[in-house]
């Protein structure tokens, strides 16, 4: 089997922009989406939903439905008592949690809460059949605002509560009151965050299907964390977790609202069980829009503290969270992100925040894209860019001023992080020197004097990314992967990530094809089942390859490891390198390739000393940090003072997510999550009226950007290795979106300082903008 | 009361008794199995379920089955020949168009209808086309660069 000729040196994939491996069976047409599933007897599911923001539930009249051909059940709140409640996977000292049943119970607390399920052989027959049922409602008092939420006589949200505060939060750093009284100027702003719709082009979905025989239950669902919501459905059906098989297969998108544990995917479970038929249900866009979380939802307060010469001494912010009506997976969490980042990438050491966590008669807010840090970078450059102004100094002088030094890292943060790495000022250099800044201000000065509204806004951002160390999380920060060499000498990756859009399976398997020299042709990598993957964490926070990547490659230096023993057994050799595919001694030159090495290790005739059959490797890997990511976003802006309609005219992005895995990968994350946050600047709101009806419950009223709303984007990087991961990477899925709002509103705030504008709350539509012109300037 | 239709789609004729409520996009993907024509929002304003219709890009979740009674339909399904990738499947491969690949089919064969009538369009007439379609990974722009690329090697 040894053999002494020379392969060809096999090319070294990371780092190049290699096509993706998933694209072919999405290109045809032949992936397996949710709906794609169909399982013969399989049942179709329709959830009846309130149209109150609150309301008794005085009966539900369901005779009707029933009698309709083709209707197999319908369940209410009172059978569905036995299934346990939406879980709150958060823990804050005195969080009031209240119970959040799978079904409404006696009243209902937003538009779009779930009364009753039919369940019928036919979609259509299940949809006339919910049409059917009549619900008699008692309309009482509700809150759809978050301020209004907050005054003495509101509606209260749950009546068992006092009032409608969920939670209050504080967190110090430094000391805030001394650095107050030695500013010489000190600014205020309240600035918003508005409730966004996440919008994954493809809804939720279940199919439930419980085998009687076997008592097992196999869920599939459109999730990014298939491992934690068994654990959790488990315990809120009562079966036992290893019965319970949760796949999530392809899955159209999730920009953290599909990072929870919802009531239909338990209902649905429990709608299984109690009929032993498989039961599908789809979410339409419409329920999408009413009830999968919200992200955003901030009222912020903010006062930062200066010396005259732009040195950022100290910042307070008080955050008002509109929490909706009840806490979904990570609800109350996603503020004290906020409350993390407020920093941003300044040196400053003094910081006092405070968090009112408000229950609304509204959907749940939770994680979307960025979740909690695009609030704290919106908020802090908002407020650098109006100290700039205040003191006369230009925007990225004062970046520069105030930014953490090369030399400083680890970096240790008034909020009580560590900063892993970084070098600002290069990052926002290489902007600057992209836009030519100082031309474009001679050309924004010469476009003032003609009397054009033209913006230049900066932005940059730190995150905090790679979710994270445990100690840091609620649910374990650690992520899975195992490396199986099958027999063949072909390679299986599992890993515990749960990728829908990102890409490892390509970017995965480029690193195992590295590290053990095998075509990548020869790798696959497997995701998104738990009864295929061991346990893992899944796909959120910008956490893939920062930590899911890192066990990878923890597990191929094992395999690695033990594919060199059996290397020096077939060579008799104690001396042996592991490359390009084949194990060689050193010495005679002679090699064994790395199929050769699987099959003596399946065979297992004969073992080196010490060593198991088999050639497989798994590592938990627990990250002793979180990543910090960082960039400089540039938007240049025209505003129409007769439109009051913002065209973006350039728009750069310098990024900085360590070092790229596949720069064609991180280049779509950026893209992506730059029109993202184009759309929260420019045209998305979830808007309630100050009941809680949701008046954009549609895509004809919530503006998704479209093609033509979306300028061409310059992207480009800066590359500083994160010391956390083996890999050097810090991760890229949020970036965009976290960059973009805050250059975006400092663009266009830019662009109206001629006419006295000081500050612009998002969506930055044409009509608040023509009423600033109006008002001359003033809100 | 049930209707009978005939469809060609992807080449084969199918006949089918269906009722007059059934959308066209139901019976594609329930009554023929072919679900890369997706649904994203049931009211046109996505353009995840995008087929040809007799050459023309619609949008199949507003449209009755039995409206398309005597069509030729072409879904995602029937672009690729014989295993190889249409030109404009190849091009998104390429410039990486597509990330969670939802809105994939339909913004392909939109792709396809604009090059179909439009073999060398700028990127304004490329955004233009593809504004119907919602695509809330990519950010577009490598789309944008597929459509050009398709266009380059000849792709309609």
């Amino acid at each position: 089997m040894a053999t002494t000729t020379v392969p060809a040196q096999i090319e070294k994939l990371v780092g190049k922009g290699v096509r993706r491996r998933e694209d072919p069976r999405l290109l045809t047409g032949t992936a397996t989406y949710v709906d794609d599933i169909r399982i013969p007897g399989m049942h179709h599911a329709c959830i009846v939903r309130s149209p109150h923001p609150a309301a008794i539930i005085r009966g539900v009249s369901t005779d009707a439905a029933r009698n309709i051909p083709g209707v197999v059940a319908i369940f209410t709140g009172e059978d569905v008592k036995d299934v346990g409640p939406v879980p709150c996977g958060a823990q804050l000292p005195g969080l009031r949690v209240p119970d959040h049943r799978v079904l409404a119970q006696d009243r209902v607390y937003y538009v779009g809460h779930a009364v009753a399920v039919v369940v019928a052989t036919d979609k259509y027959v299940a949809r006339d059949a919910a049409d059917a049922i009549e619900v008699e409602y008692d309309p009482i008092p509700s809150v759809g605002d978050p301020e209004l939420a907050m005054k003495d006589d509101a509606p209260r949200v749950h009546p068992q509560y006092e009032d409608n505060v969920a939670f209050r939060y504080h967190q110090e750093g430094g000391d805030v009151l001394k650095a107050f009284a030695d500013a010489d100027v000190v600014v205020k702003q309240r600035i918003i965050s508005q409730r966004l719709i996440p919008t994954a082009m493809e809804t939720r979905g279940v199919v439930a299907n419980y085998n009687k025989g076997e008592k097992s239950m196999t869920i599939h669902t459109s999730t990014q964390i298939p491992h934690l919501a068994r654990t959790l459905i488990a315990g809120m059906l009562g079966v036992p977790e290893n019965y319970l098989r949760i796949v999530a297969p392809e899955v159209g998108g999730g920009f953290g609202s599909k990072l929870n544990v919802y009531a239909e995917e338990a209902l649905m479970g429990y709608v299984s069980m109690q009929l032993g038929k498989p039961v599908k249900w789809i979410e339409s866009r419409r329920e999408n829009c009413l009830t999968t979380i919200h992200g955003r939802g901030h009222v912020d307060h903010l006062e930062i503290a200066a010396k005259r010469d732009g040195t950022i001494l100290a910042l307070k912010i008080h955050i008002l969270q509109d929490l909706g009506a009840y806490h979904q997976l990570l609800t109350p969490l996603i503020p004290t992100l906020s409350v993390l980042m407020i920093p941003g990438l300044y040196r400053f050491k003094n910081v006092q925040a405070d968090i009112t966590g408000v229950f609304t008669n509204c959907v749940p807010t939770d994680a979307y894209r960025g979740a909690g840090r695009p609030e704290a970078t919106h908020a802090i450059e908002i407020m650098v860019d109006r100290l700039a102004a205040e003191l006369n100094i230009d925007p990225a002088e004062i970046r520069i001023k105030n930014f953490v030094r090369p030399e400083e890292f680890p970096f240790p943060t008034a909020t009580g992080l560590t900063y892993d790495s970084g070098d600002y000022e290069a990052t926002l250099r290489k902007a600057l020197g992209i836009v030519d800044y100082d031309a474009l201000r001679r050309e924004q000065a010469e476009a003032r004097a003609q009397g054009k509204l033209m913006g230049i806004g900066i932005c940059t951002y730190g995150e905090i990314c790679a979710f994270g160390p445990s100690a840091a999380t609620p649910a374990g920060g650690w992520e899975s992967a195992t490396v199986k060499v099958e027999p063949s000498g072909q390679v299986t990756v599992l890993t515990g990530t749960s990728p829908h859009g990102q890409g490892q399976e390509t970017s995965f398997a480029q690193i195992a094809a590295d590290e053990l020299g095998v075509p990548i042709d020869n790798v696959v990598v497997l995701h998104g089942d738990t009864a295929v993957v061991q346990y893992g964490i899944g796909t959120f926070g910008s956490r893939n390859t920062a930590v899911g990547g890192a066990a990878l490659y923890y597990a191929l230096q094992e395999i690695k490891t033990k594919m060199k023993r059996y290397g020096e057994m077939l060579l008799d050799s104690g001396d042996v390198t592991l490359a390009n595919g084949e194990c060689v001694c050193k010495k005679t030159g002679k090699s064994v390739t790395v199929a050769e090495i699987a099959g003596a290790a399946y065979r297992a005739i004969k073992l080196p000393p010490g060593v198991d059959p088999g050639l497989v490797a798994t590592r938990f890997w627990e990250p002793p940090n979180f990543a910090y990511p960082f960039g400089a976003h540039i938007a240049v802006t025209e505003v129409d003072k007769d439109t009051g309609e913002v065209s973006i005219l350039r728009y750069v992005a310098v990024d900085d997510c360590g070092n790229l895995i596949n720069p064609l990968l991180v280049n779509g994350q950026v893209h992506g999550g730059i029109v993202q946050g184009i759309g929260q600047a420019l045209y998305e709101h979830a808007v309630y009226d100050e009941s809680g009806q949701l008046l954009t419950g549609e895509l004809m009223d919530y503006a998704v950007p479209r093609a033509r709303m979306i300028p061409w984007l310059e992207t480009s990087h800066t590359i500083t290795p994160s010391p956390v991961n083996p890999l050097g990477v810090k991760g890229v899925g949020e970036a965009g979106t976290i960059g973009c709002s805050p250059a975006l509103v400092n663009s266009v705030v830019d662009a109206l300082r001629p006419v006295g504008v000081k500050h612009i709350d998002m969506p930055m539509t044409p009509q608040k903008i023509w009423n600033l012109l109006q008002a001359g300037g003033q809100a | 009361m049930k209707r009978t239709i005939t469809i060609t789609v992807n080449g084969s004729r199918h006949s089918a008794e269906v009722e007059p409520r059934l959308l066209l996009v139901h019976f594609l993907r329930d009554e023929l199995g072919l679900t890369g024509t997706h649904i994203g929002c049931e009211t046109s304003l996505c353009g995840a379920c995008t087929v040809s219709l007799d050459g023309a890009a619609v949008k199949s979740c507003s449209l009755f089955a039995v409206q398309a009674d005597g069509a030729e339909i072409t879904t995602i399904e029937g672009l690729a020949t014989n295993g190889k990738l249409h030109p404009i499947q190849e091009a998104f491969w390429n410039e990486h168009g597509l990330q969670c690949g939802f809105c994939t089919p339909g913004m392909v064969m939109t792709c396809k209808d604009l090059l179909d009538h439009n073999p060398v369009p700028s990127e304004q007439e490329i955004r233009h086309a593809i504004d119907g379609n919602l695509c809330r990974c990519t950010g577009y722009q490598h789309i944008v660069n597929a459509v050009k690329a398709a266009s380059a090697a000849g792709g309609a």
